[in-house]
């Protein structure tokens, strides 16, 4: 496989649109957009799972792709945007870290997940090895996102981008075995996290989805 | 006879353009309107505008120098110059080995210096404000170019514009990441550039948030239709150098008879109207971003670039 | 051609000599500066000799107690001596225009001895006599910037230039002891058998990149430069900037190009790369900032040397990663555009020293609209600083146009981590090109457009002769280098062979190229075509349009009319240089050179208005004034603590530093 021919690139084109999407969603400031790119990036990985599905010849990704475009795709993003309703934060924005600083730390962690996988890949296929150091990128971004935000919805965001990238780097590694089981277990769990628990419980406890006012509650000064 | 078709390609290419860059604005303008629900100006209304103030004197405050007076046809000039050198229907032309990308961007420049000059000449506030901010927008739009440039040139093996677009066409580069982000930075600097929605709003005259119209402000007459011309003949440039290479799809090779011209035409009529399309939608779906926005704005489209070549790095290392 | 150098430096040496009387002479003075701007014009005709010659060797019948002074000339000092020999010429011319009467001995003595001394650098074939021709002029150069006592300012920064010159000088020596290693033996043709390699060309490159780098301006280093620079008389801020930079730069590619032997490994040039694109980056940022006219101009110095670092340091990664064309086309890069910023750079420190003569001011916002009154200083500089902004066809873009294509094809360098950082490196040149830009703008325009803001410049007067003719030998150069840069090159083709390893491809006449297939720069062509555009245009309107314009009064925007009081308008009616530079203080400032803005509004039914503080302050200069000393103190009072031990306390340590050693010794045993 190599470029020029349209099974790799698509998949090359894919990895890369899901990384983009993280950069949106460092780049964003305001919740909706947030949960509107998530939403996106949720698609693009049904849309690489389905590829890696009908290019590697394994029925079984389909699954993948349709609970990716399911719960990703619509489900997850329809609740965030109900509970940014319900919490009345349309028009919240903030971060902790600059746009700016945030986005050369996330260019930064690119350079140095290339530099990480390409040595420690060495004989592996060749896309396998480029998918891996766009999934990390993404897991490593979706971190990043989760220390910079402040409100908790994007953090949620956060981790669940983070998970993408855990599925990224499944699905576009030919012949891993358990990946359909593995992305759904992931699921199960990012939803029963999505499930409101979280945010509704600050939200009661302390009247904001703010957490840095959780810090005053762990009886240690900072 | 090579020779002379690239001559008579070049000279109607910069017919072509000169004639077409008021149509372009006027088509922008009128779509953008027939979006919002209104009737619109007719598409040559920009076109009536630049003839009509040619004919009127211009006003120049009693202590503007010769900038005032050289600025707008240097700026004019410098733009000519630049499009002259941006394929258009037919890749060959006789200028093409002066095609540099980075020239391109050096005589962009050179306008844009010319009319921040220009802004600051009679020493009025807002004069000094739309300079200053234009030349630090630039400052991050530029980056932001030649990190897009890096790519193609990875890609291409050169920063020949012509060049460029005739490997992308008749290389088979494949659907690369790569190209996408550094599509992606070329776009936000063509918004930049062009001062359009959400950089700038080309059709206001709101102060506080105004950078372009601010340095043109106290421009008249002929004076002024230079530097309206100047700016409709940027905005066909971006889109023509978009076009080149990113949809060189049509346009007739080098060296190629006039007979194929004709379908390098109609290619070009239908990628510039397309993006002319594109470029409304865009804008009347979006909202203009403060100004202090801009630089993030234009810091992350540098960034993208940047992240761009460095995806390049890693499949051409493998590849 | 070598003897008669060499001859040039004792005459200049002996001038200096001879300027105690002639400074009790009316016209000794102007007899000084006229033969030192003669001498530059010679250097440079004897640098294009020494480059279509051969090279020369010269030992001298004196020297150190070890042996003669070797002075030796080839492609590499021969190209250096063109950027020092114009750049010492005009800021010559321009001091006999500006000297009338009896001058200090004090300011007149130091001047042929700095010239003297570059040249001395340029010219040595062994480190004694380098460091002593490096010596003379950081000396020389300091003694013309101490020179003004009175000022405060004057004297912190004579006094800051000082030490770092001392460390410059410190570093280098240390360089060529570790350089010649147990040998002792510093003669250059000594140094090249026995290349260092490994960590001792590691540790030699950082000395160097101290020691040399400290005075061309490298960042973190750099902080004296926009101190010392300004504070010296024009022509010596001139030649400091234009030329001084520049040995610096040549003593770096002397070292890592010649001395250090051809086989370097390729990430050696990734320190020079860094540091430059650093270095250019915070050099334009200060130079969009700062609102004094000649300290802008040293850190637009700063940012150019960086650009300068960032090609050499190209040059010897590809020379490393064996791509010797890609080497030559760096290597040119950094060459030419050393000759390029020395000559415009140059110009555009006469300009200001003129305005400053004229309108008796250099800061920004006490000048405004000097176009009207000193327009042949005006148009002088508009070359210059567009040279500066690198716009297409003046010289500055050639030099940035062939360091940005050397930047593109740096990929080739097959490291992928290398690659990544020059990709980094690349966007900083850009950005610093793009902030260069922005400052020259903001100077020209502040500076000669708009309306006088002080009566001094109402009433600026500029002058004629010699130091007009000094503005106007370095402009014509700048647009003769910016339309031909490919026969210059042509000239540094031996130099180029010095740097890349092989011959370099010819340039040609018209046009300059990044190597084969890849693209051509034609600067004459570019330029007709511009000016057959601006023709074009010009028809086209005088068609239809009527001719002349229609004058009236400038509109104020809105803002109250000045009282009469004012006669050239509210001087805050017009954008000031902090104004101006508010946009890149929050793009960039903030984070970069920790940028504040404080508004102090008043309570209500106050009536004093509200203030707007603005400022900056370089990172570099905050931690030399700052924690450095603090630490020293610290120190001082942890060593004083230890008279206060006690016996046992005092045994004790010495017994620590025993098993320390014991320890240090198993472990040096062990490996």
């Amino acid at each position: 496989m190599r470029f020029g021919q349209l099974s790799y690139d698509l998949s090359h084109l894919l990895g890369g649109a899901v990384l983009l999407l993280s950069f949106v969603l460092l780049y964003q400031r305001r919740i909706g957009a947030v949960i509107n790119a998530f939403a996106t990036q949720g698609t693009l990985l049904a849309m690489a799972a389905a590829w890696a599905a009908y290019a590697q010849g394994t029925p079984g990704l389909y699954l993948t792709a349709l609970l990716a475009l399911a719960v990703k795709g619509v489900l997850i993003p329809l609740a965030l945007h109900r509970l940014v309703r319900e919490l009345n934060l349309h028009r919240t924005v903030e971060t902790a870290l600059g746009v700016g600083p945030s986005m050369i730390a996330g260019v930064a962690l690119v350079g140095l997940c290339i530099l990480v996988t390409l040595p420690a890949t060495e004989g592996a296929r060749l896309l396998s090895r480029e998918t891996l150091a766009l999934a990390m990128s993404v897991v490593l971004l979706g971190m990043l996102m989760m220390i910079t935000r402040r409100n908790a919805i994007s953090q949620v965001v956060g981790l669940l981008s983070l998970e993408n990238g855990l599925i990224l780097a499944a699905v576009g590694v030919a012949g891993m075995p358990l990946v359909v089981e593995l992305s759904t277990a992931a699921l199960v769990l990012m939803i029963a996290l999505v499930a409101g628990v979280f945010a509704f419980q600050i939200r009661e406890r302390f009247d904001t989805l703010d957490t840095g006012s959780l810090e005053e509650h762990r009886g240690e000064q900072r | 006879m090579a020779a002379v078709w690239s001559v008579l390609s070049q000279l109607l290419h910069v017919a072509l353009a000169l004639a077409a860059a008021p149509l372009l604005t006027g088509v922008v303008r009128w779509l953008k309107a027939r979006m919002m629900g209104r009737r619109g100006p007719h598409p040559l209304q920009p076109l009536r505008d630049i003839l009509k103030l040619l004919r009127k004197r211009p006003v120049l405050a009693e202590n503007a120098s010769a900038v005032s007076l050289a600025a707008p046809y240097l700026a004019a000039g410098a733009a000519v110059a630049a499009i002259a050198l941006v394929p258009s229907f037919a890749r060959g032309m006789a200028l093409a080995p002066l095609s540099d990308l980075i020239l391109i961007a050096g005589l962009l420049a050179l306008g844009r210096v010319a009319m921040a000059l220009a802004g600051m000449d009679v020493g009025s506030p807002f004069g000094g404000l739309g300079a200053s901010r234009e030349m630090s927008f630039a400052a991050l739009a530029e980056p932001a170019l030649v990190m897009a440039v890096l790519t193609l040139a990875i890609l291409a093996g050169t920063t020949n514009l012509d060049a460029i677009g005739g490997s992308f066409r008749d290389g088979g580069l494949g659907l690369r990441v790569s190209l996408g982000l550094a599509l992606v930075a070329l776009l936000a600097v063509a918004i930049a550039e062009n001062a359009r929605i959400p950089v700038d709003n080309p059709s206001t005259h709101l102060e506080l948030t105004m950078v372009h119209e601010a340095m043109i402000l106290e421009s008249s007459g002929r004076h002024l239709a230079l530097w309206e011309y100047a700016a409709q003949l940027r905005l066909l440039l971006w889109l023509g150098l978009l076009a080149t290479v990113f949809l060189p799809l049509g346009q007739a090779p080098a060296g190629s008879a006039p007979h194929l011209w004709i379908v390098g035409l109609g290619a070009w009529a239908v990628k510039i109207g397309g993006l002319a399309l594109g470029l409304a939608a865009f804008e009347s779906a979006i909202a203009k971003m403060r100004v202090f926005r801009v630089p993030e704005f234009l810091g992350a489209a540098l960034l993208l670039g940047l992240l761009g070549a460095v995806l390049l790095f890693v499949s051409t290392g493998l590849a | 051609m070598l003897t008669a150098l060499a001859l040039l430096v004792g005459l200049l040496a002996a001038l200096g000599a001879a300027a105690v009387p002639l400074a009790r002479a009316a016209n000794g003075g102007r007899l000084l500066h006229g033969a030192t701007a003669l001498a530059g014009f010679l250097l440079a005709a004897g640098g294009v000799v020494g480059l279509l010659g051969g090279p020369a060797t010269l030992d001298l019948p004196f020297g150190p107690p070890w042996g003669p002074m070797r002075l030796a000339l080839d492609a590499l000092s021969s190209w250096f001596l063109l950027p020092v020999g114009l750049s010492v010429g005009c800021a010559g011319l321009f001091a006999l225009g500006g000297a009338y009467g009896p001058v200090p001995a004090r300011d007149l003595l130091p001047w042929p001895i700095f010239v003297a001394g570059m040249v001395l650098t340029l010219l040595a074939a062994d480190g004694f006599t380098l460091l002593l021709g490096f010596e003379a002029m950081s000396l020389a150069s300091w003694a013309l910037v101490a020179r003004d006592g009175a000022g405060a300012e004057n004297q912190r920064a004579a006094r800051i230039y000082l030490g770092f010159a001392g460390l410059g000088g410190l570093c280098l020596m240390l360089g060529f002891g570790l350089l010649a290693g147990g040998a002792g033996d510093v003669a250059f043709a000594a140094l090249r058998d026995d290349p260092p390699e490994g960590a001792r060309a590691a540790a030699v490159l950082a000395l160097l990149l101290a020691g040399a780098g400290s005075k061309a301006g490298l960042a973190p280093l750099h902080v004296w430069l926009p101190l010392a620079h300004p504070a010296a008389p024009t022509h010596v801020s001139a030649a400091m900037s234009g030329a001084m930079t520049k040995v610096a730069l040549y003593v770096i590619a002397r070292f890592i190009f010649d001395l250090m032997g051809p086989a370097q490994p390729f990430w050696m040039g990734t320190p020079l790369i860094a540091l430059g694109a650093a270095t250019a980056v915070i050099g334009a940022l200060r130079a969009a900032l700062e609102e004094d006219s000649k300290v802008l101009l040293a850190c637009s110095t700063i940012e150019n040397v960086g650009l300068i670092a960032v090609g050499l340091g190209l040059a010897l990664a590809f020379r490393g990663a064996d791509l010797p064309a890609l080497a030559a086309l760096a290597g040119g890069a950094a060459l030419l555009h050393a000759l390029n910023h020395a000559v415009f750079k140059t110009l555009l420190f006469l300009v200001a020293g003129e305005v400053l003569h004229g309108a008796l001011s250099r800061r920004l916002d006490r000048l405004g609209g000097l176009i009207h009154r000193m327009p042949v200083t005006a148009w002088a500089a508009l070359i210059g600083a567009a040279a500066a902004a690198s716009l297409p066809p003046l010289s500055g873009f050639a030099s940035e146009w062939l360091l940005l294509q050397a930047l593109l094809t740096a990929w080739r360098v097959g490291d992928i981590a290398f690659q990544m950082g020059v990709a980094a490196a690349t966007t900083l040149a850009a950005l610093a090109a793009a902030l260069a830009a922005a400052a020259m703008v903001r100077f020209w325009g502040l500076v000669f457009l708009g309306r006088p803001r002080t009566p001094r410049a109402a009433g600026a007067e500029e002058s004629t002769g010699a130091a007009r003719i000094a503005l106007l030998v370095p402009a014509g150069l700048t647009l003769l280098l910016g339309l031909f840069p490919g026969p210059v090159l042509d000239l540094a083709e031996p130099a180029l062979r010095l740097v890349s390893g092989t011959a370099a491809p010819r340039a040609g006449w018209f046009a300059i190229g990044a190597g084969d297939g890849g693209a051509r720069y034609w600067p004459v062509p570019v330029a007709l075509l511009v000016a057959a555009a601006v023709g074009l245009a010009v028809w086209l309107v005088r068609r239809r349009a009527p001719a002349g314009v229609q004058r009236g009064p400038a509109w104020d925007c809105g803002f109250i009319a000045a009282p009469p009081h004012f006669p050239f308008g509210d001087p805050a009616g017009q954008p000031s240089a902090a104004g101006f530079a508010q946009p890149l203080r929050r793009m960039l400032g903030q984070g970069l050179l920790a940028a504040h803005e404080t508004v102090t509004m008043p309570g209500p039914g106050e009536t004093r208005a509200a203030v707007l503080r603005s400022g900056f302050a370089d990172p570099a200069l905050e931690t030399l004034e700052g924690p450095l000393p603090r630490w020293r103190e610290a120190a001082a009072a942890r060593a004083e603590r230890l008279r206060a031990l006690s016996i046992r306390q005092c045994l004790g340590l010495t017994f620590g530093a025993v098993v320390l050693m014991l320890a240090l010794l198993a472990w040096i045993g062990a490996r």
